[in-house]
Parts: C-alpha cells; sequence; structure tokens
C-alpha cells in the first residue's frame, strides 16, 4: 500500500507539470487583456505600459518558467513563513495579481476561510441530508417516501443554483426579511449574538448549495444500497434471524458506503473550488468569485495559480479515495 | 477653500434644520456597494473607476468638479488663472497654493513635497501609471514653498487644470510611497491597500476585490466632518442584485452604476425605500460609420488607408439617412430609463461646448430618410427590396460589444434599417476582446473589420481639447501603429485638423466653446458619426441618506463628507 501510494505521488508531478502548463497556454493564448476592463479615456499609450510593467510581454515560455519557479519554491516558503513565523521565504519577487498588484497567494489565504465555510458547511449539510435520504429511498423503493425523495433530488440537481440563489433571496430576504442577501465578510463571531448573526447569513448559501449536493450523493446512497439490499449475505442475515435494523444498518449500509465514500472524497477539491456562482450571486467573496473576477479581468497569475492548486487537489484527492477504498474494503490490494 | 467654504455656507443655511446638530460622525455607519470591487486603493495602479472612486475617500486633489462640473477649489486655496496670475501670461505654468492647515490623516502636514512625489511617482518609466496622461506635457513639478507647488508645461497649454485636478490625479504622500518608485510599485502591498490620505476617511481594512472598511478621518480639515463616522465598502454581485440591496432589502445606503432593465429599477423605486440619481457626464453612445473598406477580401489591408475609401459609407446622404431613421428616443425607453437621453451631438456636456445645429435628429423620419435616398438617386435596381450606390448594394456589417442593451438596440436598429431600404447583419464580440486591444486579435474596436460598430467613449474631467483631437488624420489605427489610434471611423479633414491647433492655442474660453462646437458639428454632419444616447451614471441611495450631488465629471462620492442620514 506504501509503495502504491508513493507510486502515485511520484507519477502525480510530471502529471501535474503537463496540467500546469496546459492551463497557462490556455489562459495565455485566449484573447484577454489586462487593461480592457479600464475606461477608454485612458490612452493606448498608457495601456502598452501597464502591460509592460505587468510583463505581459515576456515571451511566453520566459512567463511559465518564472511563474512555475514562484509556485513550487518560493511561495510555498511563503506560506510555512505566514504560518509558523520562522524567517525563511526568499526576499525576491512573487506571484503579482494584474489588477491588484499583490501576491495571489496572499489573496488565497485571505478567500480560503470563506469559502471553507460555506462551501465546506453546504456539504456537510448535503451529505447529512443525503445519507438518510438515500437509505429510506432505498430500503422502501417505490414508496411515496422515495418517489418524494427521487423528486425532490431531481429537481435540487436539474435546477441550477443562480436560479436556486435568487429565489431564495427574493422570498428570504426581500418578502421575508428573514435573513440578509448579502454576505458580510468582515463579520466575526466573538458570542452568541454575534454567532446568530454569522448562521443568519451563511444558512441561504449553504441551503442552496446544501440541496444540490445533497441530491447528488443521496442518488449515490440510494443506487449502492439497492444494489446490497437484493445479495445473499443479505438474506443469509435475516435468516439467522438478526433484526431489520441490524441488517439495514449494519451489514447493508457498511457495504453500500464503499462507493460512496469513494464519491464524497472525490468531491472534496470542490470544495476549496468554492462555487463560483452561489458566491458570485451571495457575494460571499470565497476562491470561486476571486477565479471569476480574475478570468474577467484577464489576470492570467490569478486563474493560474489557483486552476493549478484546484489541479493539485483533485490529484490528491483520487489519490486519498482511491486508498481508502483499499482500506475499507480489504479484498481490494494495490500491492 | 474660500470659495468652497462659502458654498458649504449656502448649503448649510438651506439645510439649517437638519444640519444643525450634525457632527462628525454623529450619522452613524454608511453601506456602499459597488457591484464591481475594487482591486487596489492606489488609483495611478489601475485606472478602473471602482478603484479611483473608493479611492476618493481616502485621496484627495487640489480641485475637483462638482454636479454642475465647475471647478472647486479642495486642498488648493483657490483656482488659479491667467486673471489671478496663478497662471502664467504664456499658458506654461499654473502655481497652486495649497491650504493653510492641511494634514494627512497621520497628522503630519501636506506639503508641495508631496506634489513633486506624486509627479515624480507616476511618471516613473516603469511604474506603468494608469494615470499617466493627467501628466502629459509637463516637463516638471517645482515646490516653489512648502504650500506652493508649480506645474511647468513643455508648450503653452490653455486648460492646465489636468495634474491634481478631480479624482483621477490625487496627491499621495511621499513618506509613504518613497521605496514604491517604478518597477517597485507593485511591492508596496501595504501602501496600495491602505495610502494615507487628505481625504474624509481613513482605511481600517482592505480586502482586494472584496470589502473596505473605513471610518472618519481624526485629522480631517473640517472639524464637524464627515457626518459618517465608518464607512462599509462592500463590492461584487451584479447591479440588479445591489440595487436590491438598497431599494429592496434596505441592507446597502448606496449603489453604484445600475445599469439595469429600466422597467426593474422603476418598480423598485417605486417601494419607496430609495431614490435613484443620475450624473451626466459626456458618455455618448454612437454608431461609427468606417470611412475606409473593409472588404474581407482585401486581406491584410482592409480598413486602412490602403484599402481606399468605403463604397457607400463616404457618402453624407446615406449616413444622414441612417440617423434620421433612428427613433432614438425609444432607444431610451428600451435601454436606459433614467439613465439617458436621446442626442445629436458627439460632444453632448458641458453647455459651453454643446452644440444645437443637429437636433433635427431627434425625432424619427422614416419617410423623410427614404425619400433623402430616394432624391439622391440611391434607389433599389433589382427589386430585392435593397438599395444599390453605384452599383454596390447597402448591406452593412453592424458589430457591438456583448450586452443585452446593445443588442436591443441593434435589433431596433437593423428594423429601421431594413425600413428604408438597408440590409444590416448584426455581430456582437465579448467586451473584453473587443474593448481588449490584442493587436493579434481581428475583433477589436480598432480594427474596426466591420462597416458600423457601436460603443461608448467620453472623456475625463471637462475640458474637450484633447478628446476632439481624436479625431485628427493622423490618429487613425493601423498596421504601422500596432492599430492604437483613436479616429476609429477614420474620419480626416484638414478643417477639422486646422480647428485642433486652433484649439490648442487658444485661451479664451468662449472661442474655446466656439470651436468645440463647430468640431462637433462637422463630425457629426460628415455623418462618419451618429451619436444616439447622452449617458449617464445611473446610482440609487437609501430615501434616509440626505446630501448626496452625484456628479459625472468627479468621482460620484466626491462630496461624501456632506451625506448624511436623516433624523
Amino acid at each position: 500500500m506504501l509503495t502504491y501510494t508513493i507510486r502515485r505521488l511520484i507519477l502525480a508531478i510530471p502529471t501535474l507539470l503537463f496540467i500546469s502548463f496546459i492551463i497557462f497556454l490556455i489562459v495565455k493564448l485566449s484573447p484577454s487583456d489586462p487593461t480592457a476592463g479600464l475606461p477608454l479615456t485612458i490612452p493606448p499609450e498608457v495601456r502598452e505600459q501597464i502591460r509592460e510593467s505587468l510583463g505581459v510581454n515576456d515571451p511566453v515560455l520566459v512567463q511559465y518558467f518564472k511563474w512555475l519557479k514562484l509556485m513550487v519554491w518560493d511561495e510555498p516558503l511563503h506560506l510555512v513563513e505566514d504560518w509558523t513565523g520562522w524567517q525563511i521565504a526568499p526576499d525576491g519577487p512573487r506571484i503579482i495579481s494584474y489588477q491588484t498588484r499583490s501576491p495571489v497567494m496572499d489573496l488565497i489565504v485571505q478567500r480560503m476561510p470563506q469559502t471553507l465555510w460555506v462551501v465546506g458547511t453546504s456539504y456537510i449539510v448535503g451529505i447529512l441530508i443525503a445519507l438518510p435520504l438515500g437509505i429510506i429511498s432505498a430500503y422502501r423503493q417505490y414508496s411515496v417516501f422515495d418517489q418524494v425523495g427521487t423528486f425532490i433530488s431531481m429537481v435540487g440537481f436539474s435546477v441550477p443554483t443562480f436560479f436556486t440563489g435568487v429565489l431564495f433571496i427574493v422570498i428570504f430576504a426581500v418578502h421575508l426579511g428573514w435573513f440578509p442577501s448579502v454576505y458580510d465578510t468582515t463579520h466575526e463571531v466573538t458570542d452568541w449574538d454575534s454567532f446568530v448573526v454569522q448562521v443568519k447569513q451563511i444558512i441561504m448559501p449553504v441551503m442552496v448549495l446544501g440541496l444540490y449536493n445533497a441530491s447528488q450523493i443521496s442518488r449515490y446512497m440510494r443506487a449502492s444500497m439497492l444494489d446490497n439490499l437484493n445479495q445473499d449475505y443479505v438474506r443469509t442475515a435475516r435468516a439467522k434471524g438478526l433484526g431489520e435494523r441490524v441488517v439495514v444498518l449494519v451489514h447493508v449500509l457498511r457495504n453500500s458506503m464503499i462507493p460512496v465514500i469513494t464519491v464524497i472524497a472525490l468531491n472534496i477539491p470542490a470544495v476549496f473550488g468554492g462555487a463560483i456562482i452561489t458566491e458570485q450571486v451571495f457575494k460571499v467573496n470565497g476562491i470561486g468569485q476571486l477565479l471569476i473576477i480574475a478570468i474577467q479581468g484577464g489576470d492570467v497569475p490569478v486563474v493560474q495559480t489557483v486552476s493549478v492548486i484546484f489541479a493539485v487537489l483533485i490529484v490528491l484527492f483520487n489519490l486519498i479515495a482511491d486508498v481508502l477504498y483499499g482500506v475499507l474494503d480489504p479484498r481490494i490490494r494495490y500491492d | 477653500m474660500k470659495r468652497y467654504s462659502l458654498l458649504l455656507g449656502a448649503t448649510a443655511l438651506a439645510l439649517a434644520p437638519a444640519a444643525a446638530m450634525a457632527d462628525r460622525g454623529s450619522s452613524g455607519h454608511l453601506n456602499i456597494i459597488y457591484w464591481q470591487a475594487p482591486s487596489t486603493l492606489n488609483p495611478y495602479l489601475s485606472g478602473g473607476t471602482k478603484e479611483v472612486e473608493s479611492a476618493s475617500l481616502i485621496l484627495e486633489s487640489l480641485a475637483r468638479f462638482d454636479d454642475t462640473g465647475t471647478m472647486v477649489p479642495w486642498l488648493a486655496e483657490s483656482i488659479p488663472t491667467v486673471e489671478n496670475g496663478g497662471v502664467s501670461e504664456d499658458l506654461t505654468s499654473i502655481t497652486w497654493t495649497i491650504g493653510e492647515g492641511i494634514t494627512w490623516s497621520d497628522g503630519t502636514a501636506l506639503t508641495s513635497a508631496d506634489f513633486v512625489f506624486t509627479w515624480e511617482y507616476c511618471t516613473h518609466p516603469e511604474g506603468g501609471c494608469a494615470q499617466a496622461s493627467y501628466f502629459d506635457g509637463v516637463t516638471s513639478v517645482e515646490a516653489v514653498d512648502d504650500r506652493t507647488v508649480r506645474v511647468n508645461f513643455g508648450a503653452p497649454t490653455p486648460f492646465p487644470y489636468t495634474s491634481f485636478v478631480g479624482s483621477e490625479s490625487p496627491v499621495i504622500q511621499a513618506a509613504q510611497f518613497a521605496d514604491c518608485l517604478g518597477a517597485r510599485a507593485p511591492e508596496c502591498t501595504e501602501a496600495n491597500f491602505g495610502p494615507i490620505g487628505t481625504g474624509p476617511f481613513v482605511v481600517d481594512e482592505f480586502r482586494p476585490n472584496d470589502v473596505i472598511e473605513m471610518s472618519a478621518n481624526p485629522n480631517f480639515r473640517f472639524p464637524d466632518r464627515p457626518y459618517f463616522g465608518t464607512v462599509t465598502f462592500k463590492g461584487g454581485g451584479d447591479a440588479t442584485a445591489a440595487a436590491r440591496s438598497v431599494c429592496e432589502t434596505g441592507e446597502f445606503d448606496y449603489a453604484w452604476n445600475l445599469q439595469i432593465d429600466p422597467t426593474i429599477l422603476a418598480d423598485m423605486e417605486a417601494q419607496g425605500n430609495c431614490t435613484v440619481v443620475t450624473a451626466f457626464g459626456t458618455s455618448v453612445e454612437r454608431l461609427h460609420l468606417n470611412q475606409t473598406n473593409p472588404d474581407a477580401a482585401l486581406g491584410d489591408i482592409r480598413s486602412t488607408a490602403e484599402a481606399g475609401p468605403h463604397p457607400f459609407l463616404t457618402n453624407p446622404v446615406i449616413g444622414q439617412a441612417m440617423s434620421m431613421a433612428i427613433d432614438r428616443a425609444l432607444l431610451v425607453e428600451i435601454g436606459y430609463g433614467a439613465g439617458g437621453q436621446p442626442t445629436c451631438n458627439v460632444l453632448p456636456a458641458p453647455d459651453l461646448y454643446a452644440s444645437t445645429a443637429n437636433d433635427a435628429c431627434l425625432t424619427q423620419d422614416i419617410a423623410g430618410a427614404n425619400a433623402l435616398l430616394d432624391e439622391a438617386g440611391i434607389v433599389d435596381t433589382d427589386g430585392d427590396g435593397i438599395r444599390e450606390y453605384e452599383g454596390t448594394p447597402l448591406s452593412v456589417l453592424y458589430q457591438t460589444s456583448t450586452n443585452a442593451v446593445r443588442q436591443d438596440t441593434q435589433a431596433l436598429v437593423k428594423e429601421w434599417w431594413s425600413q428604408i431600404g438597408i440590409d444590416t447583419e448584426l455581430r456582437n464580440i465579448d467586451a473584453s476582446v473587443f474593448f481588449g486591444g490584442d493587436p493579434a486579435s481581428p475583433d477589436t474596436f480598432q480594427k474596426f473589420y466591420a462597416d458600423i460598430e457601436m460603443y461608448t467613449n467620453n472623456f475625463a474631467g471637462v475640458d474637450p481639447q484633447a478628446y476632439m483631437a481624436n479625431w485628427a488624420c493622423d490618429e487613425w489605427p493601423g498596421p504601422n501603429t500596432q492599430w492604437q489610434g483613436s479616429n476609429i471611423q477614420r474620419f480626416c479633414s484638414e478643417e477639422y485638423d486646422a480647428l485642433i491647433v486652433e484649439m490648442a492655442g487658444t485661451a479664451d474660453l468662449e472661442r474655446r466653446g466656439e470651436i468645440a462646437r463647430m468640431q462637433n458639428d462637422m463630425l457629426v454632419q460628415s455623418y462618419s458619426i451618429i451619436p444616439l444616447i447622452h449617458r449617464g451614471g445611473v446610482s440609487a441611495h437609501a430615501s434616509s441618506i440626505e446630501g448626496i450631488r452625484m456628479s459625472d465629471w468627479d468621482s460620484e462620492l466626491w462630496n461624501i463628507m456632506d451625506w448624511r442620514r436623516a433624523e
């Protein structure tokens, strides 16, 4: 198992280099210009000077290798320095955003908590809704509960979050006035009252995303439960006289969780990726919103860095899912 | 300051009952939402409106433009003119006196050295300063004494109020930015995100592309202002959501740039929680009619001088008919609402420069347009419903950026033109490409690989000299200039160029107005440009906020120190 993990990690390096280069080329070769968003009153000579000072006009390969060197060496050291206070980071240049002219890593570090809070909570909420929904739906297949559950998850899966998000705002913020429509990213939880405020402002984005996640996972859960419920070992368990509760929740559930956990693990990078649309709708200024603003503004360093971090997370969680699979199901061994 | 105090005195008198009790911070907290979030607070590193306007709460300039476009002394004691000796007789220098006792928010004195430094900062060759055009023609900025700054120009400059005037060229603190010159500018993140200013507010926290927390500047020169103690400047989302947060949920007090469906905005305003405010500057949505041949068969030389004149758009009769066929009032009603007015001028404001010679275009006249074309012998000879001019059918490719209002306008105009026998093909291009200026892209507005294109342009400040010089013959974009150039429709007239030269040497305001109006009329009557809509800024504020005087000539938050919440 260990050899397998190490082999996979080493193989991931060329994969990531390749991904980062492809992302870089896509972003670089697409027609975008960091000065395009400026007012037309700014003359072309000044625009050219701005592009020059940003280094946009350097050869593509030079830009890529400059970025790569900073990404794999300087920036991790800066991160470590931020967390530990050790003076180890080199003084040289950093990956600088075109729009803010500040280090890209600082932007990511600043936005990560919002994203983790909102998207992470919604993922947990989604799982908490999905598991019981999937289990009961499968156990009582074709019952009213199953039909309603299937309908809701189909709706949740097919209706886009930019629609549910705005619908929630119109109902709960505009008409009922229960929750704020704009997420206050500067709010700090210090006591009970501020905690209530935090819950109020987080509830709408969390529910919008949570419903979407729940619909996805509950379908997997239901399908996996159905596969197992008809297996011989279930009949054996019942024949031995075990109670239904034990049969379903211990024997069937444990076996059904294997593929579901894989799915959950594979989707975790999406939590870090944020939810571009939901973040935009509720103005939760997380990673997703950072990425979309950067794309619109032609801010290559931000797009590049954020995308590559996603790529790293996806490769990493794929590996984790594979390893978990082996742990959960002893029949599977990679060595 | 004298004039400003007078002005304020008058305002204070008018609002005496409300203002009597007002004190610094007495109005509490103000929530502003800009649906595009500021990326930095250093306007010299980003020319975007969102950055310039958010920074205008902190950084100030010597003079500003009020809601009527009138210059008011701000950090300066008074506006220098030739009459009061502030502007030299030969128009090559302007001398400003800084108001007495003005300090930075950290308590140190504002001196002329800060202005000299600001000039050095922005004109550093490696800095990529976004506002460099404000220092065009400036040969030096000198500190005569602690409170006197002289800006020297290389040539006579009849309108010297560019450097350090308005929200786009404010003064920054020399002490704070001393190590940030040139290529080192981006390294000064702390200074760029939290500039020390002389303005009514100081930055408490800045989160790029997200939110700014500000509080009243304790060292502000007016002891009773700003009336708001703290400000949250939130960014992000979209225009409709921003309007909703002011007009429906009341979470915010001020929302900027609400270019949304006019009926939606009107419905929101009707609920009574907010007031929609507009300010008109110089923005005009216009059609440019390509005067060169954009035929794709010409390959790389199309839309350049080498391609030769356009087969029919160089004939003003056709352009005139196209203009007459357009119902500008309907375009305003459908797409712009309070944020637009029909116009027939490319230079619609300030009043001094606005011509009235072309106002006939305000009424749609399809019959007249048809008659005009018939009279000129431009008729449909082959019976396909499309007129021909010297054998060429009047078929045009009409392009603009992707934007719901622009596509509505395109569809309407296409319909009207079909009624006068002109066939129109529509095209829209993503704004970041269209305005991107990438010389390798065939789709930029400068390349103009189409017959007609539509967008909005304007100029900053109140003086049209540089703007009207955009249409000089040598300003044509082309391959020799990497497609840079501001004469987009490739207009050229010797007479016009002569007016540009005359304007550059005329200081008398009346005569300048006359020249600008003549230039406007020449352009418009050449029908190489068809002005459509005079566009204004549209914002909304909570009904409880008083004192807002929205200006399109400066930051629309220019007088935020006077804003207050009604009792």
